[in-house]
């Protein structure tokens, strides 16, 4: 009985949609708008706060790095490896056929300077630190690092060659401001 | 309801406002369990008392810990050497973690074995695949927080995996950290949702609770309670009996926490996070081994993520892929032996998972990956279609007397008089 006394209330004889039916419609909607602007704000929070989103650049002096060694500086958190490459790892990188390259990358594409190869040094796959800097490291079947965790071998360019990476190690932004000072992001 | 404690004048002043006396008398006290509970039947509750000790254990430790990341390290170790029965209150906290997955497994494979997710039960099993879920997020950021070497790498490696979704991965997980790797800002987040997380899981278990005792406890034999000869009051029969189990997991979990608290643990997370300097050998906490396993077993990154959700998400349908009517595995001789060899293929899936992926492990471990998910999809639907199960008992109370009444019928057990009336 309550069912029917409703029925009739919110439809007309011909089954048309009612003033009762937009009411409930439009507060419906305005509801949903307002929650949204709430939890909009809530989520937002936590993504970058500015002090986090400031210290997004760093400078290096590259002026005692030695042909073949590398060095790790810190940027937003991550290590950032800077390598000064020799002239054999730079033939070895633009040998490589493009084909061979799962992520397809030119070894001229990845460097401004054909000596200095800067990457953020962290795997692409679950973001360990893959190996390679200190003299007796492993550095993979390709020359460049390789990633412990599990088991991404990189080149000397840095890109992913075997294992389950699916990416090249990632080239920050950078310049140079002169020839010993480098400016990372 | 009138309960014994209603003789006294302030409770029934109180319960006729806030009925807490007869609501309890009715679910702890008279409650009408199975009368053939088994002892695989105590791990609900003692997993309920492993969240409670959890809780008490967490809010001390909270007291004395502080989530940042040039102290968090520091204040674990106050807590360890300065803090009055620190110690134990953090390897109480630690080892009772583990205890705590440890009665949960076997309260799931119980559920697997006498089939408690069938109808009418589904929903009480969602929640208890809910709860299996927010534990698992739960103990993640908890071992975040002393951060260690594996505290830092294991939120690092397990916060990557929400990268391999397309197209937004990398933008949710700057969003996750706060930053643009795991640092300060996932720290107090983590420990923010670490404290919360307990509580929503008090909500949860209420829940399971209450689909528990609206259509009751499942029992060995898997058939429906159909009279009160079935059943008998929970209390004083099944407190005691969950008594007994508490007793025995109290003392199992001492000798962790007294004799071997960093058993379980890596040593490597004595050495303070180093966000430049990834450990050699990173492994999870030993019950995330066997989806660790299932991770790794997929060579691809979003495929590896996929199976690794679905090896848990596939719980939620699961009362749908067992297709037979048939609850308990007592009756049902071949799926028996299929949870064997499933409970089997979930220890290999944990060894696996602690070794390198190397060699041998990588084919072992996709097999048994492939076999995790075969039980599910392939095994189960077919069991329900071709498994001829055995005939069912009439009823609980008379499988159980014909059981007694071998050596000595009419032993005066309760509800044992009327017995004979039953057709």
């Amino acid at each position: 009985m309550a069912d029917t006394a409703s029925e009739s209330d919110q439809t007309s004889p011909q089954g048309e949609e009612t003033r009762r039916d937009f009411l409930i419609l439009a507060a419906g909607a305005m509801g949903a708008i307002a929650t949204i602007g709430v939890v909009w704000p809530l989520i937002e929070t936590m993504n970058p706060s500015a002090d986090v989103l400031a210290l997004s650049s760093t400078e290096v002096d590259i002026s005692a790095i030695e042909v073949g060694q590398t060095i790790t500086v810190k940027w937003r958190g991550k290590p950032v490896f800077i390598r000064r490459r020799t002239q054999e790892e730079i033939d070895a990188a633009r040998a490589v056929s493009l084909d061979d390259l799962s992520d397809s990358e030119s070894d001229e594409a990845r460097v401004q300077k054909a000596e200095w190869l800067i990457l953020v040094g962290v795997c692409t796959h679950l973001g360990c630190i893959p190996l390679g800097n200190k003299v007796g490291d492993p550095r993979g079947d390709f020359g460049g690092w390789f990633c412990p965790c599990h088991g991404s071998h990189y080149d000397t360019s840095g890109r992913i060659r075997q294992g389950p990476a699916p990416n090249n190690l990632a080239v920050p932004e950078y310049e140079f401001l002169d020839d010993t000072l480098v400016k990372i992001g | 309801m009138t309960t014994p404690l209603h003789r006294y004048k302030i409770v029934q002043w109180i319960d006729y406002r806030l009925p807490i006396f007869s609501w309890s008398h009715e679910h702890l006290v008279v409650y009408p369990a199975p009368r053939n509970l088994n002892y695989w039947w105590n791990f609900g509750s003692l997993a309920g008392i492993m969240l409670v000790l959890q809780i008490v254990t967490g809010v001390i430790l909270a007291m004395h810990f502080t989530a940042h990341v040039d102290y968090a390290f520091d204040s674990t170790e106050h807590i360890m050497r300065n803090v009055e029965w620190g110690w134990m209150m953090r390897y109480l906290h630690a080892n009772g973690a583990s205890m705590f997955f440890v009665v949960v497994y076997i309260h799931i494979f119980r559920g697997f074995y006498y089939g408690s997710y069938k109808s009418p039960r589904e929903i009480l099993w969602w929640m208890g695949v809910l709860i299996l879920f927010l534990m698992m997020g739960s103990s993640f950021m908890g071992y975040v927080l002393p951060w260690g070497q594996m505290s830092f790498w294991a939120a690092t490696v397990i916060t990557n995996l929400v990268s391999a979704i397309p197209w937004i991965g990398e933008t949710l997980v700057t969003w996750l950290w706060g930053g643009f790797s795991v640092d300060n800002p996932t720290l107090n987040r983590f420990y923010s949702l670490h404290y919360l997380l307990p509580f929503l899981l008090v909500g949860v278990v209420f829940l399971h609770l209450w689909a528990l005792h609206h259509r009751k406890s499942n029992n060995p034999l898997g058939i429906d309670i159909k009279s009160s000869k079935d059943t008998i009051p929970f209390s004083p029969y099944y407190t005691v009996k969950d008594m007994v189990g508490l007793g025995v997991m109290l003392f199992v979990l001492a000798i962790f926490v007294f004799y071997l608290p960093n058993y379980l643990g890596e040593t490597i997370n004595y050495i303070k996070a180093d966000p430049l300097v990834t450990p050699p050998h990173i492994v999870p906490e030993w019950y995330f081994l066997p989806y660790y396993a299932i991770l790794r077993a997929v060579p691809d990154k979003l495929g590896g993520v996929i199976a690794m959700v679905a090896s848990i998400a596939i719980l939620f349908v699961l009362p749908w892929l067992d297709t037979c009517k048939v609850r308990s595995a007592r009756f049902r001789p071949i799926y028996k032996q299929f949870f064997w060899i499933f409970l089997a293929d979930c220890l290999v899936l944990g060894w696996v998972g602690a070794n390198p992926p190397e060699g041998s492990f990588i084919l072992i471990g996709r097999i048994c990956t492939v076999y995790y998910f075969a039980h599910f999809l392939i095994i189960l639907p077919l069991l329900g279609k071709f498994e001829r199960t055995r005939p069912l008992p009439e009823s609980i109370h008379q499988a159980v007397l014909a059981k007694k009444g071998g050596d000595d019928a009419g032993s005066g057990s309760p509800g044992e008089t009327n017995a004979a009336g039953n057709p």
